[in-house]
């Protein structure tokens, strides 16, 4: 039961979460300009990379973002956890409110 | 019984206690254990192995014993395979032997005993190979021959519990070292943990000291595992108590003082009950006043057996040698005891428990010296081989062992966060040290595990077959896989894997440690997680009337939805066509609270509406409603559901019941993750609505019958309209949208006046013959409507064109999903395609998922043409029909094909139709 730091809302256990898959993965912007072969790729092809792995996870039991989790796969150690798509601005924010918790 | 007068520092002589083993009565102390109290009333044999049916005795004194195995407690009760050595006895405590038949003197199984040259290392993988039809056969032969204790029958009745806890210091191990590295710990203010798994661990300021309670897996993040026994050292849990609690304790840093277990040696005929190890012989004496034999042997490879020794000659117990192994310069002394320097015991006498061993000089290679055997009577042999240290936690953290040979052992080697281990766990082994271990003493029979029987001839046979890696080697011979996970064995094990490849020891590694460290019970890993508290059950507002009025129910996700109403003497065939019947001609309601609510905010919701849905949402008028199919990147349908518009940037999504979370998830995620740029805001109102839908040809004239400021006629309130008002004073919205393909309204009030609203349909409804319906009705009448659903039809790998929805697709826009159309899979040609189905005969029930063939009988080069999806008796058209995927099936309507039950073998002719029985040009729902 590994723990991730939700930014919004501290560490919490990983049964609040649900995986999302893989983090690298990043849609295509124009889905209709790609080829089949990269479209492809895009939804069925993922890297089995030992060691440090970029995943999407949601703090569904929580407050419900999709976060970038950086973790090694091969000792489960979450080494890095931000929301996606925040600015810098969401970013610093999320990390007062972390830190007035404390 | 033998009890020494003084010694037994556990026990209180002044509280007697009775118990039963196998039926007979027995008197033991407080303090005691099974183990040793059998053994004060020398009880030898506790029951028989796994594979040979052998003997089987007390062997060690702890959770390292792999043999005192028993059938603890009865009824609800009742725990197979529970260590004697480990229960603390109470009053009128009830044990049975098990693993035997039909009794624990006259096994049967034991003949496999004396066949047991036809039961090496992989009998049962080689034995009961072919042919494949008869394995389950063999599976209940092995497992009757093979089972250990029985669980029980009749439910637990006693509570379990789960409890999370943080502390700074968690110290796992009460002996010397434990208690002094938590005392050292706690100096500055540190919350300290101290678990030890035995009863008596004394009380240690400013440490939380738990006794009874087992550290047995360390898991990801600090997260350790305790097993805390409450109520086992009793008869029942005392009021309110829990009889375990199961800590899940988040520590900041871990001190593990385990110990060290010893390690016994290898000689042919080394599992005699009267057999054990050394410092568990004198543990008994010391702590129990028990005295396990009379006349002892001990044989050693190292110096700890010496203490042994004299612990034995102070409670009385008559040395007849001290067999010592090793080749030493300076000889060891002991009063009044014979030490056979450069010995070993070659070989064991004994039907029903040790009566003789057989010693034998060894030469400079270690192998016994011919025609020069000794004999000696007794009836206790200790056997002292080393320690092993307690690494489990430390190594199922990740730690690395090395093998020291010095020492003989694995030892940690290596740090692991926030870990520290200690003492004899760390490789401190004082005087126990062992020699590396002799493996030529004796021909037959060396036991390595006790519990599984694997015999050192078994590994052997094992690294020569090619098992050699010792992962591969414990599953094939079971080494170490017995409920005592190899505490005593797996060290031996690898000892002989290496001799038998002529290896280094440390070249062989070792397994893996898993948790748990001891069994686990299934209560503890459930907690008060059982029955209805396995999962939440949701529940609509009108849950306590469907409950009150007879549903009959069934699952859907969390939720428990009425299958159907059934009046008295009915079937359920009969109450699913009555409520068919209303809804086609007269009028019914159904509760669909549980379908998704989702509300969405913001100047984007349009734009973000047509991403998600294959067709366009921008046309959509404040005050109508839209069916719309989302699919997801890959083509493939997702969801369906309405939107309905209620004003300027503001629409509400339904969704089906089963996939309202999923949908959610969806929908964040392309709004976090894909299109952060859009102004749109989900809010998910499921339970703030009570949904009502009324469906059949007279629910308008219902509706118009009630108090409400609403109209209902056709022009006011169109097909897929929606209108908002007050219905007897409750306020509602109303949409005009059909899913029974009839005449409908769905009615929303807000959750609290859902009854008030169901119950006012009902009353004001009575004339014209109002009834509830349920799912099942449901079903009936979208599969006559050739609606697909979720599940059924749209089961993750059909596309919208697969269900003739093509013409919905958007050429207008982008969708999720859009680009996957052009992949070549998603070709129209090939495709399986919705198609209804109706039996040729017109009366025959269609099996439910059911395979389509060509042909009746199968054979070769026939077409596998798709399978049934949903089969029901259609009330309205008076025979059974089925929705099935077909490929192209489109273009097959009046084609005959086969529909072959894989389950029960039937085999009906069926005619491709058109998936909508009913009504084709929707004049009904736009009446
Ligand atoms: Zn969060």
């Amino acid at each position: 039961m590994i723990l991730i730091t939700c930014p919004h809302c501290g560490p919490r256990q990983e049964s609040e979460f649900t995986y999302g898959g893989d983090g690298a993965n990043a849609r295509p912007a124009a889905p209709e300009d790609v080829d089949d072969a990269a479209w492809i790729d895009y939804l069925h092809l993922r890297d089995n990379h030992k060691g440090p792995h970029d995943e999407l996870w949601q703090h569904v039991q929580g407050c419900r973002r999709w976060l970038q989790v950086r973790r090694d796969v091969v000792t489960h150690q979450v080494i890095s956890c931000h929301v996606l798509s925040a600015d810098i601005a969401d970013l610093a924010d999320s990390a007062d409110m972390v830190e007035g918790e404390r | 019984m033998s009890r020494h007068p003084a010694m037994g520092r556990l026990l209180d002589r002044d509280r007697p206690l009775s118990f039963t083993f196998d039926g007979k009565s027995y008197r033991g102390y407080q303090g005691d254990t099974l183990a040793s109290a059998l053994m004060a009333n020398n009880i030898r044999v506790l029951g028989r192995s796994f594979k040979y049916h052998r003997p089987r005795g007390i062997f060690g004194a702890g959770s390292e014993d792999p043999s005192a195995l028993v059938q603890l407690r009865t009824a609800g009760r009742t725990e197979p395979n529970i260590r004697a050595t480990q229960v603390e006895l109470y009053d009128g405590l009830v044990a049975h032997s098990q693993n035997n038949w039909p009794s624990l003197d006259w096994d049967l199984g034991a003949v496999l005993g004396l066949a047991s040259k036809f039961l090496p290392a992989g009998f049962y993988y080689k034995t009961f190979m072919w042919p494949a039809k008869f394995w389950p056969h063999y599976e209940r032969l092995i497992r009757n021959m093979a089972g250990m204790g029985r669980s029980a029958e009749t439910p637990d009745p006693d509570r379990y519990e789960k409890r999370h806890a943080h502390c700074d210091v968690l110290v796992i191990g009460g002996g010397p070292t434990g208690r002094a590295a938590a005392l050292a710990a706690a100096k500055d203010g540190s919350d300290v943990w101290l678990v030890d798994e035995n009863a008596h661990i004394e009380e240690l300021d400013g440490v939380t000291v738990m006794a009874r309670t087992t550290a047995f897996g360390k898991y990801d993040d600090s997260l350790y595992g305790l097993l805390e026994r409450t109520g086992d050292h009793l008869a029942a849990p005392k009021d309110d108590a829990p009889r375990q609690i199961l800590w899940l304790l988040r520590a900041g840093r871990m001190i593990l003082a385990s110990g060290a277990i010893e390690r016994p040696l290898l000689f042919a005929n080394n599992d005699r009950p009267g057999i054990m190890l050394a410092g568990a012989a004198a543990r008994f004496l010391a702590d129990y006043g028990v005295c396990p034999g009379k006349r002892a042997v001990i044989v050693t490879n190292n110096d700890s057996a010496y203490a042994v020794a004299q612990t034995l000659i102070d409670g009385g117990i008559d040395i007849a040698a001290i067999i010592d192994q090793r080749h030493l310069t300076t000889r060891r002394e002991i009063a009044g005891c014979e030490i056979l320097h450069n010995h070993g015991v070659i070989d064991t006498a004994g039907r029903r428990g040790l009566t003789r061993v057989t010693v034998a000089p060894l030469d400079v290679n270690g192998d016994a010296v011919p025609q020069s055997e000794r004999l000696l009577d007794c009836d206790l042999l200790c056997v002292a081989g080393g320690f092993t240290p307690s690494v489990h936690l430390y190594s199922q953290a990740g730690g690395k062992l090395t093998f020291r040979d010095d020492i003989q052992t694995m030892v940690p080697h290596g740090e692991v966060g926030g870990i520290t281990v200690v003492g004899a766990a760390n490789g401190e082994l004082d005087g126990g040290v062992g020699e590396p271990l002799n493996l030529s003493l004796g021909r037959a029979k060396q036991f390595i595990d006790l519990q599984n029987d694997v015999t050192a001839a078994d590994v052997e046979l094992a690294a020569r077959e090619g098992y050699q890696s010792v992962e591969h080697l414990k599953r094939y011979t079971t080494l170490g896989m017995g409920t005592d996970q190899g505490k005593t064995s797996n060290l031996n094990g690898i000892a002989v894997l290496a001799g038998a490849l002529d290896k280094p020891q440390a070249d062989v590694g070792i397994t893996t440690y898993r948790a748990p460290y001891t069994p686990v019970t299934i209560g503890a890993l459930a907690g008060r997680e059982v029955g209805t508290f396995l999962t939440p059950t949701r529940r609509t507002p009108l849950q306590e009337w469907h409950e009150d009025n007879g549903a009959v129910f069934v699952p859907a996700g969390l939720w428990r939805r009425p299958h159907y109403y059934p009046r008295p003497g009915e079937t359920m065939a009969d109450a699913v066509n009555r409520e068919v019947l209303a809804v086609r001609q007269n009028v019914a309601i159904v509760d669909v609270s549980t379908l998704g609510r989702i509300d969405l905010h913001g100047g984007d919701v349009a734009e973000f509406l047509n991403r998600v849905y294959i067709n366009g949402f921008k046309t959509l008028d404040i005050g109508m409603c839209r069916y719309g199919v989302m699919l997801r990147d890959d083509g493939m349908i997702f969801d369906d559901g309405t939107v309905a518009r209620m004003g300027d940037g503001h629409y509400i999504m339904t969704t089906t019941t089963a996939n309202a979370g999923p949908v959610m998830a969806h929908l964040e995620y392309y709004l976090q993750v894909v299109w952060p740029d859009l102004d749109v805001h989900l809010t998910s109102i499921t339970d703030q609505w009570s949904v009502v839908a009324v469906a059949g040809p007279q629910s308008r004239a219902l509706l118009e019958s009630l108090d409400s400021d609403m109209e209902f006629a056709n022009q006011a309130l169109p097909f897929m309209a929606w209108r908002a008002g007050q219905i007897g004073g409750i306020t509602a919205q109303v949409f005009r949208i059909s899913f029974s393909g009839e005449l409908a309204y769905e009615i929303a009030v807000p959750a609290d006046h859902g009854h008030a609203l169901w119950e006012m349909l009902l009353a004001a409804g009575e004339d014209l013959g109002i009834i509830p319906y349920g799912t099942e009705a449901l079903t009936t009448l979208r599969t006559e409507k050739g609606h697909f659903v979720m599940g059924p039809e749209a089961d993750g790998r059909a596309s919208a064109d697969d269900m003739g929805l093509g013409g919905m697709l958007s050429a207008k826009k982008d969708f999720i999903g859009k680009r996957s159309l052009r992949l070549p899979a998603l070709e129209p040609e090939g495709r399986p395609n919705l198609v209804g189905l109706i039996p040729k005969d017109g009366k025959t029930a269609i099996p439910p998922g059911a395979i389509m063939v060509d042909r009746e009988t199968p054979g070769p080069g026939m077409e596998k043409a798709g399978h049934v999806a949903t089969s029901v008796f259609s009330a309205s058209l008076g025979k059974p029909i089925a929705t099935a995927m077909v490929t192209n099936g489109r273009q097959r309507h009046g084609e005959t094909l086969w529909a072959h039950s894989p389950v029960d073998g039937r085999v009906v002719p069926v005619e491709v139709t058109d998936p909508v029985f009913i009504d084709p040009k929707g004049e009904r729902l736009r009446a």
